[in-house]
Parts: structure tokens; sequence; C-alpha cells
């Protein structure tokens, strides 16, 4: 049984970790672009007035400020939802913070569809994609409180850009205090052997309900925290994989270009099995609630378990 | 530099400093001029027209009015500049060697893989280069970064930014203005290379910018004009800025495109379009006897 630790937003320990940051650390500045409420660097922008700019409703101008900020020897945490600061902002996160080589942390929340009722223009369904594909630039995708609260603290002391992506609903907390991150290695969470279910973000814990519905039905599966989509941990991954010739991704992000197209670009490379891609499949958003939305596009435990199961048979 | 008189009216320079000033930065847009075209014509491409403008915009920053230490790129309290219309690249690297931050040789080289030139400024590949640029409409914002980061440090350095009238055309460089003068960023001097031509044709047929002047100070920047070849003016306006520490200052600077070779002056072809080998001669020649 996965245990029951209550359910937290990913945003939040977000927020706990920059003001930790900025507490023993005055190079760290936060940046945001009218939606510090909501991305909740509101509380280190309260701690700390004084290395905190709101840019307004500018996010060309948030991530060339920030690149520029970096350039000073600041730590810039650079914040706002996942379409604007990847989609909106490309051509800066790329040619002025990317190419210039410089520290830049952007940390976006409300990814995926599970933003809910906003609808599409709010729902970024390519961003992990995005990111993933700009040389350089780091990609974190943490599954719960904890895993976030530690990956800002480690991606803040890594040097260069990254890219770490969070959703809008507060998700199950998988982990406690003592989580340690690990930049760039996977995190397994449970040990089957009949397939491996990898998932990032949110999913991860679909994927922990998933391989209880098919430890039901004589399906033990592996399932796999990837947090961190680049760099991929290639030996964590084929080491599972492996061992159990088949593969699921999940993931709250269109099937190209994140975790999945990842997947299946490495095991197109290094080690070609069967596998399926949770996610989106080359769809807008729609409003509705978040429930009923990983209903519709088929990102339930359900769907998971089922995905798996075709891949048993 | 010179014997600076403190006036009512910011620096003064008494006439014969004035003249010595003059003579030197002019003798220095010259030789910069050369290496441009030099650049340009052996790279076999680039954009003359726009670099050929703001050479002594450059020039009066780099060998008047900027803070900095060549030997020491890094230097905590140097002024930093942003070339946000990265095509002037040649400029820029021109201006950078003959500071002595890399070798002069390397300006031939421009645009060839394996350079430390590449065709838009580089932060990577280029000691003196403060930030990656050439897509335009960026610059503006990463200097309000660079001075808002100063600002946090209470470093008393100055952040200088060029910027193009036609690059003026994006979006991102009046949410810049907006952020700069919402901070009332006083350690921050942008100079627009007001030249008043694009690719496509005159800035004003394209996209008409307007009245330029009044838009900045809408902006709540302080706002000069200057005739941009003239190092003097150039300067003075630059001194000027040094009294202003409650808002931001924009320098209009109005230039030619392809300034200093005849047949480039005004020509909307010479944007982006190298001179052929007979080309780059005869405009060598005729910098060399101006």
């Amino acid at each position: 049984m996965i245990a029951d630790k209550g359910v937290r937003h990913t945003r939040e320990g977000y927020a706990a970790a920059l003001l930790e940051l900025g507490e023993k650390d005055s190079r760290i500045v936060v940046l945001d672009a009218d939606l510090a409420k909501s991305t909740q660097t509101e509380k280190f922008k309260e701690r700390f007035p004084d290395r905190f700019i709101d840019c307004g409703v500018a996010e060309q101008n948030l991530m060339a400020t920030a690149a520029g900020l970096a350039s000073t020897d600041k730590i810039v945490f650079a914040s706002t939802f996942a379409m604007f600061a990847t989609g909106r902002a490309y051509d800066q996160v790329r040619n002025t913070i990317a190419y210039s080589g410089l520290n830049v942390k952007i940390c976006a929340t409300h990814g995926g569809v599970t933003v809910g009722e906003d609808g599409s223009s709010h729902q970024a369904l390519e961003d992990i994609a995005l990111m993933r594909l700009i040389p350089s630039m780091r990609v974190v995708v943490p599954a719960d409180y904890y895993e976030t609260r530690e990956a800002v603290k480690t991606v803040a002391y890594e040097d260069g850009p990254f890219y770490v992506r969070l959703t809008r609903p507060k998700v199950p907390v998988l982990f406690g205090e003592d989580y340690r991150f690990d930049l760039g290695k996977v995190k397994k969470l449970r040990s089957g052997g009949d397939v491996t279910i990898l998932a990032c973000g949110l999913m991860v814990h679909k994927a922990l309900e998933a391989a209880e519905e098919l430890a039901q039905q004589g399906i033990e599966a592996d399932v796999i925290d990837v947090h961190t989509i680049k760099p991929l941990d290639k030996e964590g991954i084929l080491a599972s994989v492996s061992g159990t010739g088949r593969v699921v991704t999940c993931e709250d992000h269109t099937v190209l270009g994140g975790l999945g197209g990842a997947l299946a670009e490495l095991l197109g490379e290094e080690m070609p099995l069967p596998m399926r891609r949770i996610g989106i499949r080359n769809n807008f958003g729609l409003s509705g609630t978040s429930e009923e939305l990983v209903e519709h596009f088929g990102l339930s435990p359900h769907h998971i378990a089922e995905a798996a199961k075709s891949l048993c048979g | 530099m010179g014997v600076r008189v403190e006036g009512s009216k910011g620096t003064v320079l008494e006439e014969a400093e004035e003249k010595k000033l003059r003579e030197k930065l002019e003798a220095i847009s010259k030789e910069i001029r050369w290496d441009i075209v030099r650049m340009i014509g052996l790279a076999g491409s680039g954009h003359p027209g726009g670099s050929l403008s703001c050479v002594e915009s450059l020039v009066c920053l780099y060998f008047y009015k900027m803070r900095h230490n060549p030997k020491k790129p890094e230097w905590r309290n140097r002024d930093r500049f942003v070339l946000s219309k990265g095509h002037a690249a040649p400029t820029l690297y021109a201006v950078l060697a003959r500071c002595g931050y890399f070798d002069r040789d390397e300006l031939w080289s421009l645009r060839r893989l394996g350079s430390m030139l590449q065709g838009h400024p580089d932060r990577k590949s280029t000691p003196g280069v403060e930030i990656s640029t050439g897509s335009l409409g960026q610059g503006l914002s990463a200097a309000c970064g660079m001075a808002l980061g100063l600002n946090m440090e209470d470093i008393p350095s100055r952040v200088y930014a060029l910027i193009g009238d036609g690059e003026s055309q994006e979006g991102g460089i009046w949410e810049g203005a907006m952020l700069a003068g919402h901070h009332c960023l006083g350690n921050l001097v942008a100079i627009m290379d007001h030249n008043e031509l694009q690719i496509d044709g005159s800035c004003c047929d394209i996209v008409d910018l307007g009245d330029v002047g009044s838009k900045w100070r809408s902006f709540g920047w302080e706002v000069q004009e200057v005739d941009g070849h003239d190092v003097i003016e150039i300067c003075l306006a630059l001194d000027r800025t040094d009294e202003v520490n409650d808002r931001p200052c924009m320098i209009i600077a109005n230039t030619v495109k392809g300034k200093g070779v005849s047949f480039m002056e005004n020509v909307v072809g010479f944007h982006g379009k190298a001179p052929t080998p007979e080309e780059m001669e005869i405009a060598l020649k005729e910098i060399e006897g101006s």
C-alpha cells in the first residue's frame, strides 16, 4: 500500500526552498511576472523585498532581465506559469539565458492539463520538450513537496540554466523530511520485474497507484521517478528496463519530446523494447476540473495500468 | 582623460582639451571603421551599415566614458556595455580588440568556423562581451537586470546599452523601457543608434517609431539628442548622464547608416551585405584618406 502522507502543493516546496536559500545566501534573487501569489514567490518577496522584482505582465522582459541579473553574479530564480516561461519567452530563454550560459533557474508552475478550468491557453503541454531542446538547459520535474524543495535547493548551486516544472494541484506527499535529491539519478520507488513504469511530476503517484492495480492482477511493476528529464539517467533507466523488457512512460505533457520522447530516443538507440507513452497526443488542453481532465486525456492510474497490461499480454 | 571642468550645465571641456579629445576619438573611430570594413569584407558577410553608424557611440564609451580593465574583464566594479543591436558585432569586436581584450589579428577570423568572433556577440566566446545578443529586443532588458543587480550590491558602476531604431519595433524594448523607468534605474544609460534605416527600407516607411524622444520621456527616461557622429557631443551627453541618478537616460544618437564609406551611406542594401573584394579596397582607401 502507498502510505497516506496527505497532499501538498509542489510550489509550497518551492517557496520553502526559496526562503531557506534566501536566508543564507544574499546572491539569491527572485523574479516573477505578476503571478507571485500563484507561484508562491510572494513568500520570498515578503521576507526579502530588496531581492525580489516583479516584472509585471512581461515574461520576455522577465527572462532577459533575469539573464542580466545573473551576469552580476546573482543566482536568479525566474517564475511564472509554464506556458509563458517557455512559450512566450522561448527566445529570451534560449538566446539570452542559455546561450550566454547564465545562472538562471526558471521555476515554472501550472504545467500540464491539470491546470484545469483555465483551459488550453494556460495549460503548457510542450514546455518540458521546449526546454529539453535547448543546449545546456537541464530539466527537473519533481513529484511532491519534498522532492521539489530539495531539487530547488540543489539546482541553486549547480552552475548554469535550469528548468524546474511544477503543476497546479496539490499532490500526494511521497517522501519525507529526510529526502535527499540526487540530480540526474532516477529514484526507484517500487520493484516489480514485469514492467517498468517511468513517471515524472504528479504522474509519479498515479504510477504507484497503477502498480497496485496491476499487482492485484498478478503483474508486478517497477516504478521509477524520473525527476531529472535532462540529463537523463541512462544507466539507472536501462538497469530496470533491461530486467522487465517492457516500458510505460507517464507525464502530464505531450508524449512528444518530454519524458516519453526522451525514453523513446534512449531505448531506440540503446535497447529497443515494447513501450507505451501515457500523455497528451496532438491535442490542446480543455477546461474542466483537474480530475475530469486526467480521465479525459487518459492520464489516470487505470489508463497507466491498462497500457502496462497491453505490454504484458 | 583630459581636464573636465564641472559647470552648471554639466561638464564643459576647455577648448584645448576638447580639440585634443576630438582628435583622439576621431582617429580611433577612423581605425575602427577601417577594421569593420576589412572584417566584413574578408568574412564575406555581415552588417556594415549599422556597424558603421554606431562607431562613435562605442568609441566614446570605451575610450572616454567607461571604467573598464581589458586585463581584468571580470573586474567587479567595471561599467558594463550591452550591444542590444547585436548585428553591429564588428564594431564591438574592433573596439574590444583595440582596447586590448584580445589580439587585433583575431578580427580577420570573424564569422569563420572556430573563430572567437561569432557572427553576433557570444558571451562565452569573446572576452569583454557581457551577454550574448543578436535576437533583437532583448539586450535592453538584460541591461536592466545588470543595473538592478549592481544596485543590490551598491556597486557604483553604470550600465550602457546600445539599441537600434529598427530594433525598437520589438515590443521587448518597451518592456525594458517600462521596467527601467519604474525602478528609476539611474545607473542605466541607453543610446539609440538612430540611423533611420532597416533591412526592408526606411524605418518610417516600414513601421514608424514616431517621436522617439517623447516616447522615452513618457516611459520616465531623461532624454538627450545628439549628432551621433560628433564625438564631443556624445561625450558631453554621456557626462550629463552621470548627473541623473533618479531615472534612466536615453541618448538618441542621430546617425547615418554606412557612415564613412560614401557608397554605403544611407544605402539600405548595405544593412546586411558585405562589400565585394573590390568594394572593400575602395572603402578602405576612402577611410584611409578621410
